[in-house]
C-alpha cells in the first residue's frame, strides 16, 4: 500500500537551516549539507529545502548548498526558493535535485508550471502555495506571495486547481495560520484542498506531536505532511513518530 | 564502464551519483561509440514516453537493440522500464522496444496520479536483481503509467491496478521505482546490476 510520507523541511537562510513562526524570527537549526543526509537516515521519508530569502546574488551560494546536500542523499529532494524560470530550475535539478518547489513566480507566471513539467515532468513539479484564512465569514483561504508577506487576489481552491490543470505533479500547501506554532495543521484547508485536486497534497504548517500528523492524514486526507521544527528541535523523532501513525492504523514505510 | 544513457528523459545527476557512491565508474553519454563500449547500460528516465523517440533520434536504438541481442546488462529505470514494453497510451504514435508485450496504462479516478511516495514490493522471484531484497520492502515510486505484469516480472507492486515493479530476463533488467531514490535498499538493487 502507498504510504503516508513525513517530509522533512530545511527552511534555508544565508547556508543555515533556520526556522520561525508565521515566517518570521528566525533561530539557527544547524547545517543543510549534515541535517538532509541524517535526516534521511533516521527515517524521513523526503526532504525539501527551501531557500527562503532567495535573491539572485544568492543564486550560486544556494547551488553549493543543494549539491553537497544532495550528494550523499537517496532519497527524494525538492528545492525551492527564488526559482524565477526554466533556466533557476534546471540549475537546481542539475545540482542534485529531483523536484523544484515554485511558489512567487508560479503566481506571477503561471506558464512557468507548464514549462517546468514540459522538460522535466510533472512529477519534478511542486506548487507551494501559502495560504491564509481571511478575515471574511465565508471562510475562504487567500493564497499570499513572497514569503508569506505579499496578498494576492487569488482564492486557494481555485489557484490549486488550475496549477494542477497546467502541469504540477503536487502540491505544497503551508497554512501560514498555523506556521511555526506547533498548535496543529489546519485540517479544514488541507482536506477542502486535497479533495479539489486529483494530485497528491503535502499538509505543512504547525506540526507540534504525532497526533497532529494523524489528524492531517485522518481529518485533512493529506498524501504527506510536512515538518522543520518538531524535527530540528528534536520534539519528536522519525520512528517515534511512525510508530503512532501505525497504531492509528495508518500506512508508514517503517523500517527504513 | 557503465554507461547511463542521456536521452534528454529529465534528470539524471541522481543515478550517477548513487553508481560512483557505490564506488562503481560510470559515464552519461548519448554516443553511440561510448554506449558500445560499456560493459552495462543504465538507462533511466522520468518524464514523458515520447522523450524515447530521443533514443531513435540519437541513434542509440539501434546501440541498445546490439548490447541487449550481445547480452549486456542493461538496467531500465521508471521510463526506462516501460520502454521495454511494446508501447505506452502516454505516446501512441511512438512504439517501445516491444521486447515485452503488452501496453503501458495511465492510472485511472479516483487516483491520485502520478503516484508518488513509498509502495511495497511483492516480490514473486528475487531473481539476481532482489539478492538480499526481501519482499515487503519499500521503494520509492513517481509515476502516471504502469506496466502490465508479464512472465519476466519478478517484483509487483499495487495501486489500484496490481503492475510490474521490476522485470528480468537474462541480462535484460528493468524497475519501475527509483533504487537512486529508495534509501539503503535502492541501492542494494542498484549495487546487484552493478556487481553483475
Amino acid at each position: 500500500m502507498l504510504t503516508k510520507r513525513i517530509i522533512a523541511c530545511l527552511d534555508v537562510d544565508a547556508g543555515r537551516v533556520v526556522k520561525g513562526v508565521h515566517f518570521s524570527d528566525l533561530r539557527d537549526a544547524g547545517d543543510p549539507a549534515e541535517l538532509a543526509p541524517a535526516y534521511s537516515r533516521s527515517g524521513a521519508d523526503e526532504i525539501i529545502l527551501l531557500d527562503i530569502s532567495a535573491t539572485n546574488q544568492k543564486r550560486s551560494t544556494l547551488l553549493e548548498i543543494v549539491r553537497k546536500s544532495a550528494q550523499h542523499l537517496f532519497v527524494p529532494f525538492t528545492v525551492g526558493g527564488g526559482i524565477r524560470s526554466l533556466d533557476d530550475a534546471s540549475a537546481v535539478i542539475d545540482a542534485g535535485a529531483d523536484k523544484v518547489a515554485i511558489n512567487s513566480a508560479a503566481l506571477d507566471d503561471p506558464a512557468l508550471i507548464t514549462r517546468i513539467a514540459g522538460r522535466f515532468g510533472s512529477q519534478a513539479v511542486v506548487v507551494a502555495v501559502d495560504a491564509k484564512s481571511s478575515l471574511d465569514p465565508s471562510g475562504i483561504y487567500e493564497v499570499w506571495a513572497c514569503g508569506g508577506k505579499q496578498r494576492t487576489a487569488r482564492e486557494a481552491l481555485a489557484w490549486v486547481q488550475e496549477a494542477e490543470d497546467r502541469g504540477a505533479g503536487e502540491i505544497l500547501l503551508t497554512s501560514i495560520d498555523r506556521d511555526g506554532t506547533g498548535d496543529g495543521f489546519d485540517c479544514v484547508l488541507t482536506s477542502s484542498v486535497a479533495v479539489a485536486v486529483r494530485i497528491p497534497v503535502i499538509a505543512s504548517g504547525g506540526a507540534g506531536n504525532a497526533g497532529h500528523f494523524v489528524q492531517v492524514f485522518k481529518d485533512g486526507k493529506a498524501d504527506a505532511a510536512l515538518a522543520a521544527s518538531v524535527f530540528h528541535y528534536g520534539i519528536d523523532t522519525f520512528s517515534g513518530l511512525k510508530q503512532e501513525l501505525t497504531l492509528a492504523g495508518l500506512p508508514v514505510r517503517w523500517p527504513c | 564502464m557503465i554507461a547511463i544513457l542521456d536521452y534528454d528523459a529529465g534528470n539524471l545527476t541522481s543515478a550517477k551519483k548513487a553508481v560512483e557512491y557505490l564506488g562503481y565508474s560510470c559515464v552519461v553519454t548519448s554516443d553511440p561509440r561510448e554506449v558500445e563500449r560499456a560493459n552495462k547500460i543504465l538507462l533511466p528516465g522520468v518524464g514523458h514516453f515520447s522523450a524515447t523517440s530521443n533514443l531513435e533520434a540519437r541513434g542509440l536504438s539501434t546501440v541498445v537493440r546490439n548490447a541487449i541481442a550481445r547480452e549486456t546488462p542493461l538496467l531500465g529505470i521508471c521510463l526506462g522500464m516501460q520502454w521495454m514494453f511494446e508501447r505506452s497510451e502516454e505516446a501512441l504514435g511512438v512504439g517501445g522496444l516491444a521486447l515485452l508485450p503488452g501496453r503501458c496504462k495511465r492510472f485511472t479516478k479516483p487516483l491520485k496520479v502520478p503516484h508518488v511516495g513509498w509502495n511495497q514490493l511483492q516480490v514473486r522471484d528475487g531473481g539476481r536483481l532482489f539478492q538480499g531484497v526481501s519482499s515487503g520492502t519499500f521503494m520509492y515510486f513517481s509515476h502516471s503509467y504502469w506496466a502490465p505484469v508479464v512472465e519476466c516480472t519478478t517484483a509487483q507492486c499495487e495501486y489500484g491496478s496490481t503492475f510490474s515493479a521490476a522485470i528480468e530476463r537474462g541480462n535484460l533488467f528493468g524497475v519501475q521505482f527509483h533504487p537512486e531514490k529508495s534509501g539503503e535498499p535502492g541501492l542494494a538493487v542498484l549495487r546487484n546490476f552493478c556487481e553483475l
